[in-house]
C-alpha cells in the first residue's frame, strides 16, 4: 500500500519484477518517493500517481510514459549528476536524488512551454533559417540557442566513474533474450556452441513476461540451467562491424557504470524483436497517452495501475491483451476503438493529462487513458550494419529483413516475421543450430591456423548447411497518421506537419527530410519514429512506403556513455631500474616517449658546470641497444649505415647515421664491435622501437640469407653515462678485468667487465658531452647497486647527478645534433653536417641515389654552429633566419645558455650560401625584434679540438664495495628477502587470483631457424611449452625464436647448455642471457583466464590457448609474451614484457583484477617451473 | 576491427599489426634513374580491389608477411 493518496500500486501480480518484502525512498524534485527493489525510477513515481516526467526538448510541453521501457522518450531525467538517464529503464536506489530535465524554473510551470504558443513560428528549419544573419550576432544566437538545447546538465567537477573494457569470443553471439533469443541460445549452445546472450533489459523473456510469465519463467530457468550460454541482462548489442567485431554495453555493474565488451563473434543472430510503433493524431504526446506494450509492462511487471478510464485502439492482439489486462487490474475501459474495423482517432484534449478521447465518428470519451496498438517497427539495426537491406511489406505494415547481409549475420523471432509462439520457437531453434554449426566451421579454421593448441589432429565440423526454415507474415492493417497531425518524433518534437513542410520545401528524400526536420536524429535514433516519418514523407511526396526507402540505422543502437568506449585507458610507461631514486631525489620528471626519466634535480647548469669541472653521472638507460650476432653483421651495418663498416675492429666504436631510402636521416648512434661476430648498436631513445622493425624488415624482405639475428636489448641493461675530467678516476675505483688507462682504453673503444661486483657490464668510452666518459651498460637488475656505488665512492671526486636538461646544454656545447630536433622530416644527410660520415663509393646502402643526386645538385639547407652576437639573447627554438632582403633562410634548430662560456649557443638549419664560417645572419624572434648572429667556425662551441675528452689521467685501484644487489621490475613490499642475491618480496597471499613477480627466474633467448636442427634439439616451436630434461621450461615463443627459462640464479649454466645445444647442432643460433631484459609475472588463480580477457583481445579460450600454450600478443596495449603453464590443474600464466615495462604491466593486471579479489604474492621461497 | 590472417600466429586484430604499405620493388641501387627511384619511393597502385601488401606482425611472430587484401571489402589472405 502506498502511503500517499494517489496510489496506484495493484495487488500482487504474475509476472511482477518488484520485491514486495521491502521498500525504500529517493526523492524525485527533492521530495520524498517510495519504491520496492524492482522498480524502475518511473514505475515507482507512477505507481505514486506522477504522470508527467518532463518536459519535451522543442515546445516544453509537458511528457509522461509512452513506452514505459528503455526507449521512452518522455522519462529521460537526471539522476545526481547524471544527465539523460532512461527513467522507465534506471532500477531505482535507495537515496538517488532524481529530477526532471528541460524543465525552467519547475516540471509544473515552464516558463519555455511559451514555445507552445509560438508554435507556429518554431517550424522545421526555423533555427537554420532565423539565426543565420546577421553573422555579427551569431555569438548572441548561440546564447540563445544554449538555453533550448537537451537535456540534463553535468558539473565539470563530477568525479570519473570507473569504466571497463572486456574481450569475448562466443561462438554464437545473440542479441535480444525474448523467447526466440532463449530458444536459438538453447539450441546453438545444445549443439556444442559457446553462447553469449544480451538482453537489453533487466531479465530475460521479452513479451512473454507480460503475456505469458509462466512461459517465460520456465524458458529463463532452462537457459539458466544449460551449460555453455553466458547470459548478460541490462546490456546492448550496440553496433556491429566488419567480421562479426560486436560492441556489447553492460551497465550499471557493481563494479563499474558501464562496461563495454568486445567480442570476435563466429555467428551473430539478430533476435530484437519487434518495437511497438506510436500513432500520429492530435495531441499524441500528452501524457495519459500509451501504447499497448507500456500498459502491459506497468500492470504485468510493475502492479502499477496506469489510468482509471481508459480508451483503447487496437488493430492487434496486443490491443486487444491491454484491454484484458486493464480490465483486470480494475480500469473502466470506456471505449474500445477497433481499427480492423476501420474504427479511428481524431484527437485526445487536455494538456497534462488526457481528459478525454475524441474519435472519427465525432464521438467525444471522457478517459485519462488512451491506448494505442497500431503496429510495429522491426529494429534491423544490426542486420542493416552486416549489410542488408531491409524491404517494406505492406501485408505486415512493417520492414523485414532483406536477407542479403553477410552469411555470419541471421536473424530471428519477431525481426525476421510472424508466429505463434511455438512457431517462433521452432524457427529460432533451427536458426540457433545453424548458427552453431557455422560456428564451428569458423572455429574450425581458426584453430587450424594458431600455433598454440595440442598437437594432434583437429576435426573437422560436420553436419551439411540446413536449408533456413521461414516465418510468415500477418496482416496488418497500415496505421501510421490519423486525420489530424500530430508528433512524430518526441526526442525531437518533429510533428507531421513538419515533414509536410519539409517536402514541400524541397526535402523530398527520406535523408534530405530527416536531416532538414532532425527527424529520427534525437536519442532514440529512429526506434520509434522511423516508419512514421517514412510513412508520412510517402505520403507528403505521393510516394509508396517501399518507394520511399528507409533511413540508413548506424551504429551505436542506443547511446552509449564516452567513458564505455574509452574502457580503461592504457598507457604503458616505461622505467629505468633507477627511477624510484630519481622519483626519491626530487628529480623534475620529463615523459619523453613512454619514459618517465629525470629531467634535471634542481639546477640544470649547475649540474652542467659539474661535469665540466668534476663528473656527472647520468641516467641514459632509454638509449635504443640492439644486439647484433652472426658473420654477416657487417654487411648489415655497412647497408644501414651511410658510413662504412667493414674493418672495424674487435673493442672498436664508431659512430653512425642511418638515412631512409629518400637520403633523409632518420636515426644515429655508436656501434661497437665486442667479438667476432657480436656487435653491440645504439640508438635514440625514441628511435629505438622504429630502428628495429626498420633492421628486421631489411633483413627479413630484402636479404633473408644473411646470416644475422638481431635482440633489442635496451632495457636489459641500466645505462649509466659517467662524465667529467674525473671519471676515470671513479669508474676505476669500481672496476675490475679492465685497463682504463689512457692508451689501454682509448676513445671510441669499448671493453667489457665487471664494475662494483657486477658481472657482464658493457662500458664504452664515447662522449656526447665532450669530456673524458664512460657510458656503462649494467646488467639491469644490478643498474640501481651499481648507480649508489658510483655516487659512494665518487663523493670525495664531487660526484653529482645530471639530468636531461643538462646532458642537452653539454651536447649543443659540444656541437653534436639531436636527430629530430637538429633534422626534421626534409633533413637529408648533406644537410645534417655529417659529411666526413657519407661514404658514397659503397656499392649500397639504404638512401645511397638520393644522395648522390644532393651532392651533385648541391641543394638542401646545411647545420652550422650560430652564436647570437649579443651573447645575452638566446633565440628560442625554432626563431627563423632571414636573407638581407628579408626571405626566410633557415631557423634556430637548438639553443641554449652555454654555462661554461657564459654566452648564448645555438644550432641553426641555414640554406647553402649563408653556411660558410663568419657569415652573418638575421635572427628573426617570436617578439618580432631582429637579431644579428654569426656563423661559427664548428658545430662546437666548447673545446672544437676534442681535447678535454682525451685528458691522460691515470687510473685508480679498484676499492672494496658492497655485495651486489639485483632487483626486479616491481617495487617489493616492506618485507624482503633475498634469493640468488635478488631481493624480493616476502609476502605470501593465499587468495583466490594472485600476481607474483618471478623477474628472478634464469631466463636465456635462443635464435635459430624455425624449421632446423635447433629447433629440434629444443623439443618444441613457436606456440608451445614444454619441460626439457635439465628441468628448464622451454617456450617458443616466436617462429626461430625460444626463451629457455630456469631457476633463480642458474642463467650461467643454462647459458653455457643452450650454447652447447646450439653449437652441436652446427646450424647459425644465437644464445642471450635475458634474464634482466625482461620482466615476468605470475599470474594464478580461476579467474585468471577472466583478469586476461579484459586486457587482452586473444581466444584465450582451452580450444585455441590450452595448458602449455604460449603466444605474444598486445596485453593492456603493452607487447607481451603469455605463456598458460597450468599449476596442478590452477590456470596460471607467466607474462614477461620488457623489463622497463615490468610494474606497469604489473598495476594494469592488478587494475583489472580487483573485480576478482587479485592479491599480491611475494617470493618468500625459489619460485620453480 | 578486421583480423589479419598472420601465418605464423593465426588470426589476430589488425591493431596488432603495423602497415608497411604496397609491395614496391626495390631498383637497382647503381642504375636507377631519379624517375625510377622516386616511383618506387612515392608512387603507389591505390588500387580498387585486390593489393599486396607488407605488413609487420609488431605485437605478435614480429615476422614481415605479405598480404594479399581487397580494398574494399577487406577480404585478405596472408603468406610468409
Ligand atoms: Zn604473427
Amino acid at each position: 500500500m502506498s502511503r500517499h493518496a494517489g496510489g496506484k500500486r495493484l495487488g500482487p501480480q504474475q509476472g511482477e519484477v518488484i520485491d514486495r518484502r521491502t521498500s525504500f525512498e529517493f526523492s524525485w524534485n527533492g521530495k520524498p518517493v517510495n519504491a520496492h527493489p524492482g522498480d524502475s525510477i518511473v514505475s515507482a513515481l507512477a505507481a505514486e500517481g506522477e504522470r508527467v516526467f518532463s518536459r519535451s526538448f522543442k515546445y516544453h510541453r509537458p511528457r509522461g510514459l509512452l513506452t514505459a521501457s528503455f526507449h521512452d522518450p518522455g522519462c529521460m531525467v537526471q539522476v545526481g549528476d547524471e544527465p539523460n538517464v532512461r527513467g522507465a529503464h534506471r532500477l531505482a536506489e535507495p537515496g538517488m536524488a532524481v529530477s526532471s530535465q528541460n524543465t525552467w524554473p519547475s516540471l509544473k510551470f515552464d516558463v519555455k512551454a511559451i514555445n507552445r504558443f509560438a508554435g507556429r513560428f518554431l517550424t522545421a528549419g526555423f533555427y537554420y533559417k532565423t539565426f543565420m544573419k546577421p553573422e555579427f550576432l551569431w555569438p548572441t544566437y548561440q546564447n540563445v540557442l544554449r538555453q533550448f538545447v537537451h537535456a540534463g546538465e553535468i558539473s565539470p567537477d563530477t568525479p570519473h566513474d570507473y569504466y571497463d573494457k572486456r574481450y569475448a569470443h562466443p561462438d554464437v553471439l545473440i542479441a535480444g533474450g525474448g523467447p526466440a533469443g532463449m530458444s536459438a541460445a538453447l539450441a546453438a549452445a545444445r549443439a556444442g556452441a559457446s553462447v553469449m546472450l544480451v538482453e537489453e533489459e533487466h531479465q530475460l523473456g521479452g513479451h512473454l513476461r507480460w503475456s505469458n510469465p509462466g512461459a517465460a519463467a520456465e524458458l529463463t530457468a532452462e537457459v539458466a540451467a544449460t551449460e555453455g550460454i553466458e547470459v548478460l541482462t541490462n546490456s546492448v548489442v550496440a553496433g556491429r562491424y566488419d567480421q562479426n567485431w560486436i560492441a556489447v554495453a553492460q551497465r550499471d555493474l557493481s563494479h563499474a557504470r558501464e562496461r563495454l565488451i568486445k567480442a570476435r563473434a563466429r555467428t551473430l543472430v539478430v533476435a530484437g524483436g519487434l518495437i511497438e510503433r506510436p500513432y500520429v493524431f492530435a495531441g499524441n504526446d500528452t501524457p495519459g497517452v500509451m501504447l499497448s506494450t507500456a500498459v502491459q509492462r506497468l500492470i504485468n511487471l510493475h502492479a502499477v495501475k496506469p489510468g482509471e478510464r481508459a480508451v483503447v485502439l487496437t488493430a492487434n492482439e496486443s490491443g486487444d491483451a491491454a484491454v484484458a489486462d486493464l480490465e483486470r487490474a480494475g480500469v473502466e475501459v470506456a471505449y474500445v476503438a477497433d481499427a480492423r474495423k476501420g474504427e479511428d482517432v481524431v484527437r485526445v484534449h487536455g494538456r497534462k493529462s488526457v481528459r478525454s478521447v475524441e474519435l472519427a465518428n465525432g464521438r467525444r470519451i471522457n478517459a485519462d487513458l488512451f491506448v494505442t496498438a497500431t503496429g510495429w517497427t522491426a529494429p534491423t539495426s544490426l542486420l542493416n550494419m552486416a549489410g542488408d537491406r531491409p524491404v517494406y511489406s505492406p501485408t505486415a505494415a512493417r520492414f523485414l529483413p532483406g536477407g542479403n547481409g553477410d552469411d555470419s549475420v541471421l536473424a530471428t523471432g519477431g525481426i525476421a516475421g510472424d508466429g505463434t509462439l511455438d512457431q517462433l520457437c521452432e524457427h529460432a531453434e533451427a536458426i540457433g543450430t545453424e548458427a552453431a554449426r557455422r560456428a564451428a566451421g569458423h572455429r574450425y579454421h581458426q584453430l587450424a591456423a594458431v600455433p598454440t593448441r595440442y598437437g594432434g589432429k583437429l576435426s573437422k565440423p560436420r553436419g551439411t548447411a540446413a536449408t533456413l526454415p521461414e516465418l510468415g507474415v500477418h496482416e496488418h492493417p497500415e496505421l501510421f497518421r490519423a486525420s489530424t497531425h500530430g508528433i512524430v518524433d518526441y526526442s525531437e518534437d518533429v510533428s507531421s506537419k513538419d515533414l509536410h513542410f519539409a517536402v514541400k520545401e524541397g526535402y523530398d528524400s527520406a535523408e534530405l527530410a530527416k536531416r532538414f526536420t532532425t527527424a529520427t536524429m534525437g536519442p532514440l535514433q529512429g526506434k520509434l519514429e522511423t516508419i512514421n516519418a517514412i510513412a508520412t514523407i510517402a505520403e507528403a511526396t505521393g510516394k509508396t512506403i517501399a518507394e520511399t526507402g528507409t533511413t540508413t540505422w548506424r551504429p551505436m543502437y542506443t547511446p552509449v556513455s564516452l567513458g564505455a568506449l574509452a574502457g580503461r585507458i592504457f598507457e604503458p610507461v616505461r622505467h629505468s631500474p633507477m627511477q624510484r631514486w630519481h622519483e626519491q631525489h626530487n628529480a623534475t620528471p620529463l615523459v619523453a616517449g613512454q619514459w618517465i626519466r629525470p629531467d634535471h634535480y634542481g639546477e640544470p647548469s649547475a649540474e652542467v658546470r659539474n661535469v665540466r669541472e668534476n663528473v656527472g653521472i647520468i641516467d641514459v638507460t632509454p638509449i635504443g641497444k640492439l644486439d647484433l650476432r652472426g658473420p654477416d653483421v657487417p654487411k648489415l651495418l655497412n647497408l644501414l649505415y651511410v658510413n662504412k663498416w667493414s674493418k672495424l675492429g674487435i673493442g672498436k666504436v664508431r659512430y653512425g647515421v642511418m638515412c631512409a631510402e629518400d637520403g633523409v636521416v632518420m636515426d644515429d648512434g655508436v656501434t661497437g664491435r665486442l667479438g667476432e661476430d657480436h656487435y653491440l648498436m645504439s640508438t635514440t631513445s625514441s628511435g629505438a622501437a622504429r630502428v628495429w622493425e626498420w633492421v628486421e624488415n631489411w633483413l627479413q624482405t630484402e636479404h633473408p640469407d644473411w646470416q644475422v639475428h638481431v635482440t633489442p636489448v635496451t632495457t636489459a641493461y641500466a645505462s649509466i653515462n659517467v662524465a667529467g675530467p674525473k671519471s676515470r678516476e671513479l669508474v676505476s675505483r669500481l672496476t675490475e678485468g679492465v685497463d682504463l688507462s689512457a692508451e689501454g682504453f682509448g676513445y671510441m673503444q669499448v671493453r667489457t667487465g665487471r664494475v662494483a661486483g657486477v658481472d657482464d657490464c658493457v662500458l664504452w668510452r664515447i662522449g656526447f658531452t665532450g669530456e673524458l666518459s664512460y657510458e656503462l651498460h649494467v646488467p639491469a637488475s644490478y643498474g640501481l647497486h651499481v648507480w649508489e656505488a658510483l655516487l659512494e665512492h665518487g663523493k670525495d671526486l664531487g660526484v653529482r647527478p645530471f639530468g636531461v636538461e643538462g646532458q642537452r646544454i653539454l651536447r649543443l656545447e659540444k656541437g653534436h645534433l639531436i636527430v629530430g630536433q637538429d633534422t626534421d622530416g626534409l633533413t637529408k644527410a648533406w644537410s645534417a653536417g655529417i659529411d666526413w660520415a657519407i661514404k658514397l663509393d659503397k656499392d649500397d646502402f639504404v638512401g645511397k641515389p638520393e644522395l648522390v643526386w644532393q651532392q651533385e645538385n648541391g641543394d638542401g639547407a646545411r647545420l652550422v654552429g650560430i652564436q647570437p652576437t649579443d651573447g645575452n639573447v638566446v633565440p628560442p627554438e625554432a626563431s627563423q633566419i632571414l636573407t638581407k632582403s628579408g626571405a626566410i633562410a633557415g631557423r634556430i634548430t637548438s639553443s641554449r645558455m652555454s654555462p661554461t662560456l657564459g654566452r648564448s649557443i645555438c644550432l641553426g638549419q641555414v640554406d647553402a650560401e649563408l653556411a660558410k664560417p663568419g657569415t652573418l645572419l638575421t635572427v628573426h624572434l617570436p617578439t618580432g625584434a631582429k637579431v644579428a648572429a654569426r656563423v661559427t667556425e664548428h658545430h662546437a662551441h666548447v673545446d672544437p679540438e676534442g681535447s678535454r675528452q682525451n685528458i691522460d689521467t691515470p687510473p685508480a685501484k679498484p676499492r672494496p664495495h658492497a655485495t651486489p644487489v639485483a632487483r626486479g621490475p616491481v617495487a617489493a613490499g616492506r618485507k624482503t628477502t633475498t634469493i640468488a642475491s635478488w631481493q624480493v618480496d616476502a609476502r605470501r597471499s593465499s587468495a583466490g587470483l594472485r600476481i607474483a613477480d618471478h623477474t628472478l627466474l634464469a631466463k636465456v633467448g635462443v635464435r635459430g631457424r624455425h624449421d632446423g636442427a635447433i629447433a629440434e634439439a629444443l623439443g618444441t616451436g613457436h606456440g608451445r611449452t614444454i619441460r626439457d630434461n635439465g628441468s628448464a621450461v622451454v617456450v617458443g615463443s616466436g617462429p626461430g625464436e625460444w626463451l629457455v627459462l630456469g631457476s633463480p640464479g642458474g642463467q650461467d649454466k643454462l647459458l653455457s647448455r643452450m650454447r652447447d645445444l646450439v653449437e652441436n647442432t652446427g646450424e647459425f643460433g644465437t644464445v642471450i642471457d635475458q634474464t634482466h631484459g625482461r620482466a615476468l609475472l605470475k599470474l594464478s588463480g580461476n579467474h585468471a583466464k577472466d583478469l586476461l580477457a579484459k586486457v587482452c583481445g586473444v581466444d584465450l579460450s582451452d580450444a585455441a590457448t590450452p595448458d602449455g600454450a604460449a603466444l605474444r600478443t598486445s596485453v593492456a596495449r603493452l607487447v607481451t609474451d603469455v605463456i598458460r603453464l597450468d599449476d596442478n590443474g590452477v590456470p596460471t600464466y607467466l607474462l614477461h614484457c620488457e623489463r622497463s615495462s615490468g610494474q606497469y604491466l604489473f598495476d594494469a593486471l592488478l587494475d583489472a583484477g580487483a573485480e576478482f579479489g587479485i592479491e599480491i604474492d611475494g617470493c618468500p621461497t625459489a619460485p620453480t617451473l | 576491427m578486421i583480423q589479419l590472417p598472420c601465418p605464423w600466429c593465426g588470426p589476430r586484430n589488425a591493431s596488432e599489426f603495423t602497415h608497411h604499405g604496397e609491395v614496391t620493388p626495390r631498383p637497382d641501387v647503381g642504375t636507377a634513374t631519379p624517375e625510377e627511384w622516386r616511383r618506387y619511393l612515392y608512387f603507389r597502385q591505390n588500387a580498387n580491389g585486390w593489393v599486396d601488401e607488407n605488413w609487420y606482425h609488431t605485437a605478435g611472430c614480429r615476422r614481415f608477411i605479405r598480404v594479399r587484401r581487397h580494398t574494399t571489402s577487406n577480404e585478405t589472405e596472408a603468406t610468409r
